[in-house]
């Protein structure tokens, strides 16, 4: 019926997510650390972290940056991906003269905690057995991922960021290391994010855990042992995510109702229109690359932040005495993540005086700005970030 | 840079009158600049005084230009913003011109000197002797340099004149530590009798402390 999502998989994708991991792992760099203590009173005694750094660290260690990635990106920030081949997802942020750059800049980003390039989550094999943890892979926070990262910046010799900056996701965990860690963070970029996961993003990611668990190949998350993949369920999460990335503007410019190699409506069921030809390709490719189990974990773990709810209700708790200085970012036509949210994170920083910045970008691509070329963002994070540099005593 | 903070050194080219704010201001300190435009003060400020500055500006322009030249500001409302703030976080808030468009004055004046231990505030005066002529003579609504709008596209609402000014300050107990009336290009015409600094003054510039 529906074409797009009822072909057999990919070979990538048949040879199993373990390829996809050791593609990863063979193309970072990757260190196993321990024991971590898990918000749920889980400890795991070991954990891998899989990560990318570029250029190097200076003379007196002050010119790290971290860069968190969101929901479905991974430590592939500024060079090609082991798996699709596709330029880094960071290309316009990070790079020669662009406002992170590796002449300038020791830049870490590392594959979170519960993902599945390279890092611990649900497809390690579980200690003590031959089997992949599957479901019982403890579930993991924002706060453990932080805490993960932490433990690498120890071991790489990082005391002190210079600045921690991601989007969405990443920008959830920018916001809890400034809250976990506020002596090591000099200067915060959280963009298009949110203090707290709305009840709507809740209610979308779950849409998207439903689709997987109703895949009969998911088998309760054993589908490694199955030799199979829930290949059409995490493409029709992957389908109804990307919308809420999109907005109604930019769908209806790029697509219009266009229909899709042909000039008249089909009266089926075929994708008739370019969206939804672009949505199947989106899930389609989507599932060559991830994998189902990390993406209902790494969902879950975004479900479940609040900040607020870690500072007794108050978020201005959170950044109470905070030396860090703060550029917030946000976009008009972003939906997903409104600029609603990143100011009731600004009233909050003013509230205890901190050192905040905030602008609001003007766009019409919705969510997914933050990982475009919007001229407007760039300029404001490379002036943002020569601020902070000359506070910091970089060199230009 | 000492000698900075000497009125009588030619600095770089900000306006002559954020010049005589940024004058008021001691270095090293905390300041807010709300309604800072495109930063120029600020960036002044943190320039020469060396203060630990802030910004809050309504238009998204100007925000972003701010933002990208390093500054840190937010976008903003007088009106509603700074009630977020704690009290006495800085030393001196600044509000250069931008009063008259507020629509609470008085509320807005009592947050600045709730969240700085210092205000200056500066505003166009609509008791300046050609603002008079122009409503006494032309019967039309004053547009000078100072308030160089159409009636039908001001921003301003609240227009007041020094000695309105100054009533305000006594009726809510603020102390007027320095006032200063500014003639067209913006120059301190020194201390002038109060009623002549009303009539010649084409702006007002104030420094307040609470009591």
């Amino acid at each position: 019926m529906d074409t797009a999502l009822s072909e057999p998989a990919s070979p990538v994708a048949a040879a199993g997510s373990t390829v996809v991991v050791c593609r990863a792992l063979a193309a970072s760099q990757h260190v196993t650390l321990g024991p971590l203590k898990l918000d749920c009173g889980v400890t795991l005694d070991a954990h891998r972290v899989a990560f990318r750094t570029y250029g190097t660290l200076n003379a007196d260690k002050s010119n790290a940056v971290l860069i968190c990635h969101a929901l479905t990106m991974d430590q592939f920030v500024a060079d090609p991906h082991p798996v699709t081949g596709k330029p880094g997802w960071g290309d316009t942020l990070v790079g020669p003269g662009r406002p992170i750059d590796p002449a300038k800049h020791f830049v870490i980003c590392a594959n979170v905690l519960g993902g599945c390039m390279g890092s611990t989550g649900p497809l390690d094999i579980r200690p003590g057995t031959s089997e992949p943890y599957n479901l019982s892979f403890p579930v993991v926070t924002i706060g453990d991922m932080v805490r993960a990262q932490a433990a690498l910046l120890d071991h790489l010799g990082v005391e002190s960021l210079f600045c921690v900056t991601g989007g969405s996701m990443g920008g959830m965990l920018v916001l809890q290391w400034a809250a976990t860690y506020p002596e090591r963070v000099f200067s915060a970029i959280p963009v298009a994010t949110a203090a707290r996961h709305s009840a709507q993003n809740i209610a979308f990611h779950e849409v998207g855990r439903q689709a997987i668990m109703a895949d009969p190949e998911w088998h309760a998350g054993s589908y490694i042992k199955h030799g199979t993949r829930p290949a059409r369920g995490l493409a029709v999460a992957r389908m109804a995510a990307h919308i809420t990335y999109l907005s109604e503007a930019a769908l209806q410019r790029k697509f219009g109702r266009q229909l899709q190699g042909k000039d008249a409506l089909g009266f089926g069921f075929d994708a008739d229109f370019q969206v939804e030809s672009y949505l199947h390709h989106q899930g389609k490719s989507f599932v060559e690359r991830f994998d189902a189990n990390a993406y209902l974990y790494i969902t879950r773990a975004m479900d479940y932040f609040d900040l607020a709810a870690q500072h007794g209700g108050s978020l201005a708790t959170a950044f109470r005495g905070s030396p860090t200085r703060f550029c917030l970012m946000s976009f008009t036509s972003d939906w997903l993540f409104p600029t609603a949210e990143s100011r009731e994170i600004v009233r909050a920083l003013n509230s205890v005086a901190a050192n905040v910045s905030f602008v609001e970008v003007e766009s019409d691509k919705g969510h997914d700005a933050f990982l475009l070329d919007e001229p407007e963002m760039l300029r404001t994070l490379a002036g943002f970030l020569r601020g902070a540099g000359n506070a910091r005593g970089l060199k230009p | 840079m000492a000698d900075l903070n000497q009125k009588t050194v030619p600095r770089d080219g900000i306006r002559v009158d954020l010049q005589l704010i940024a004058d008021m201001v001691a270095p090293g300190t905390r300041v807010l600049d709300v309604g800072c435009g495109d930063g120029a003060l600020l960036d002044h400020l943190v320039r020469f005084k060396q203060v630990d500055g802030r910004g809050m500006e309504l238009s998204q322009a100007g925000v972003n230009a701010c933002v990208a030249s390093g500054l840190s500001v937010i976008q903003g409302d007088a009106d509603t913003d700074l009630q977020h703030y704690p009290s006495g976080a800085f030393d001196y808030v600044i509000l250069s011109q931008t009063l008259p468009a507020t629509r609470s004055p008085r509320d807005v004046l009592e947050q600045l000197l709730r969240v700085g231990k210092r205000a200056i505030v500066s505003f166009p005066n609509f008791a300046y002797w050609r603002v008079r002529m122009r409503l006494l003579f032309g019967g039309h609504m004053p547009q000078t340099e100072a308030l160089p709008h159409r009636w039908y596209d001001t921003p301003n609402i609240h227009l007041c004149t020094i000695d309105d000014f100054r009533d305000l300050c006594a009726e809510m107990g603020v102390v007027v530590e320095k006032a200063l009336s500014l003639d067209r290009r913006g120059r301190t015409l020194g201390l002038l009798p109060l009623p002549l600094a009303n009539l010649i003054g084409e702006q007002g510039l104030f420094l307040l402390r609470r009591k």
